[in-house]
């Protein structure tokens, strides 16, 4: 924590000028309120409008939740079944790479054709932005596993699946968690932008709403609870991280820190 | 009665003739180094030994029973020392016996003192030397219940001094245990001093050259290195490396 202030407070002056250059300038230029509210007006914005949007960052954060679960957990699960089928692997991963060039929020007004409104189009959504990164960074992790170690348990008799458990799996960890990160903040975008497309709450709503009534305050709330709300999940997986792996090296956890 | 004998591996990757019809046994509990250029097969041998790959013909047995192709008999210990950096000291040394059943913590923990690493059971490997980690795996072959070792090159990366430190706690530690060993280096030296049995491998295809029994009594004592038939041995075995214009750590 010390550490953290020590190092901290550069970012954080640049932060506090920025913020009060804003100020003066809205004061100084006098800008309309509508074209760009001061840092005061969205503060006290937040504050009052909070029974507003509070109903709309719960159901964001649930749609979030739900979506990175699935999508997190398909991904794993595709990046086993690749690794551990050759067949499956040289048939797919080529795709996979390709695939990932595409932004897939561009499907999203599609799945709002097929699948009207509710969760699903969201979740699928969320899903597929998820489910590249870490397909890929666990495939990786995979293959760069120790050669000479997965040499030294076969010679010992290791069965392919002691091999995956006690080498692979673990090996992977790391890289794992690089793809949880990526995936964490962009299922926040993801249910954002799917909210924009059509939803009753979240928000991805509240924002549209905002910006067609031109209560530009309003939008510049939802920009920070997003920002917020992709920071704080990305801390919990690094959270996640730090517990679970406790065997990275020194020097690597101290450049991180 | 002989631990593994090598019969007539032969191998090829497509035109590339590897391995030359290699026939050789190694007794039980007894330590053979095998001598050979760089790059003229002795990993492959490993593999093939280790039963991992297949030789283009010929058989390995051990024990009498054929285990050409058939993994499971041989604990190896690579070149680097490969631990797994997520598993303590304990749990690394323990893995050959989680492999094939049992873990016997207690005479892990035997072993780790033995190996002057008491006090790093629950620590991690990168909390340690280079020389410590070799240890650890030298310990985990030692645990494992298979009953040969192979040992490819394991100490190259090593400086000299605390070379001739692990070439010494190395050789303690056999004396007590008492493996069949099979050990990879390129170093004349260090083949003299630790083996019973030294093969010479000949350049590609490789095929086993030459064999010296080393005369040397055990327990060996570090100052045989300076003894004037030590001198003569490496001597010996250089001219005979030489003939087929080898580099060599001499
Ligand atoms: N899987 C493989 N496919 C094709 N060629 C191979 C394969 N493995 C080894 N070789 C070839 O076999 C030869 C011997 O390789 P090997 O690694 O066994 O040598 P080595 O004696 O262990 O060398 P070093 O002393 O440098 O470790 C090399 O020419 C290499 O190109
Ligand atoms: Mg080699």
């Amino acid at each position: 924590m010390r550490s953290f202030l020590q190092k901290g407070w550069r970012p954080i002056l640049v932060i506090v000028l920025l913020l009060l250059g804003w100020q003066l300038s809205t004061i100084i230029l006098q800008i309309p309120e509508w074209l760009l509210p001061s840092p005061t007006q969205i503060v006290r914005e937040a504050i009052t409008g909070w029974s507003i949007f509070s109903g709309h960052i719960t159901s964001t954060i649930q749609l979030i939740f739900i979506g990175f679960i699935i999508g997190s957990s398909i991904g794993i699960f595709v990046a086993i079944a690749l690794h551990l089928v050759p067949i499956l692997r040289e048939a797919f991963y080529p795709l996979i790479i390709i695939s990932q060039n595409i932004p897939t929020i561009v499907l999203a007004p599609l799945l709002v054709i097929w699948f009207g409104f509710g969760m699903l189009p969201k979740i699928i959504v969320i899903t597929l932005v998820c489910f590249f990164p870490i397909t890929i960074a666990l495939l990786d992790g995979f293959r760069q596993s120790d050669r000479d170690l997965k040499h030294y348990m076969q010679m010992a008799g290791a069965t392919n699946r002691q091999i995956f458990w006690k080498l692979e799996w673990p090996h992977a960890l790391p890289a794992l968690f690089s793809g949880l990160k990526i995936s964490a903040t962009y299922s926040v975008l993801g249910a954002v932008i799917s909210e924009w497309l059509g939803a009753s709450e979240g928000i991805g709503v509240y924002m549209t709403l905002a910006s067609s009534s031109f209560r530009t305050d309003r939008v510049f709330v939802a920009i920070f609870i997003i920002v917020i709300l992709s920071l704080l999940f990305f801390g919990i997986i690094l959270l996640l991280e730090k517990g679970l792996i406790k065997w990275k090296p020194k020097e690597e956890r101290e450049r991180h820190e | 009665m002989s631990k593994l004998e090598v019969n007539a591996v032969s191998k090829s990757f497509g035109d590339n003739e590897v391995l030359r019809d290699v026939s050789f046994s190694i007794s039980d509990g007894e330590f053979v180094s095998l001598l050979g250029p760089s790059g003229s097969g002795k990993s492959t041998l490993f593999r093939i030994i280790g039963g991992i790959a297949q030789p283009s013909s010929g058989t390995v047995k051990l024990d009498s029973k054929e285990i050409t192709g058939k993994p499971g008999s041989i604990s190896y210990t690579p070149q680097s020392p490969s631990l797994m950096p997520w598993r303590t000291i304990l749990n690394n040394v323990l893995l050959g016996q989680e492999i094939t059943g049992s873990r016997d913590e207690h005479k892990a923990l035997e072993m780790i003192e033995r190996a002057g690493l008491k006090g790093y059971e629950n620590s991690y490997p990168h909390e340690l030397s280079g020389g410590m980690k070799q240890r650890v795996s030298f310990i985990r072959s030692m645990l494992s219940p298979q009953g040969l070792i192979l040992l490819d090159e394991p100490f190259s990366a090593l400086d000299e001094f605390t070379r001739l430190d692990m070439q010494k706690w190395l050789l303690s530690i056999w004396e007590l245990y008492q493996r069949s060993i099979l050990f990879v280096t390129h170093n004349i030296e260090e083949a003299l001093f630790l083996s019973d049995r030294i093969i010479i491998l000949s350049a590609k295809p490789a095929s086993v050259k030459k064999e010296f029994i080393i005369p040397f009594k055990r327990p060996r004592d570090e100052r045989i290195l300076l003894s004037e038939e030590f001198l003569q041995w490496k001597k010996v075995i250089y001219e005979e490396m030489r003939q087929q214009d080898v580099s060599v750590d001499y």
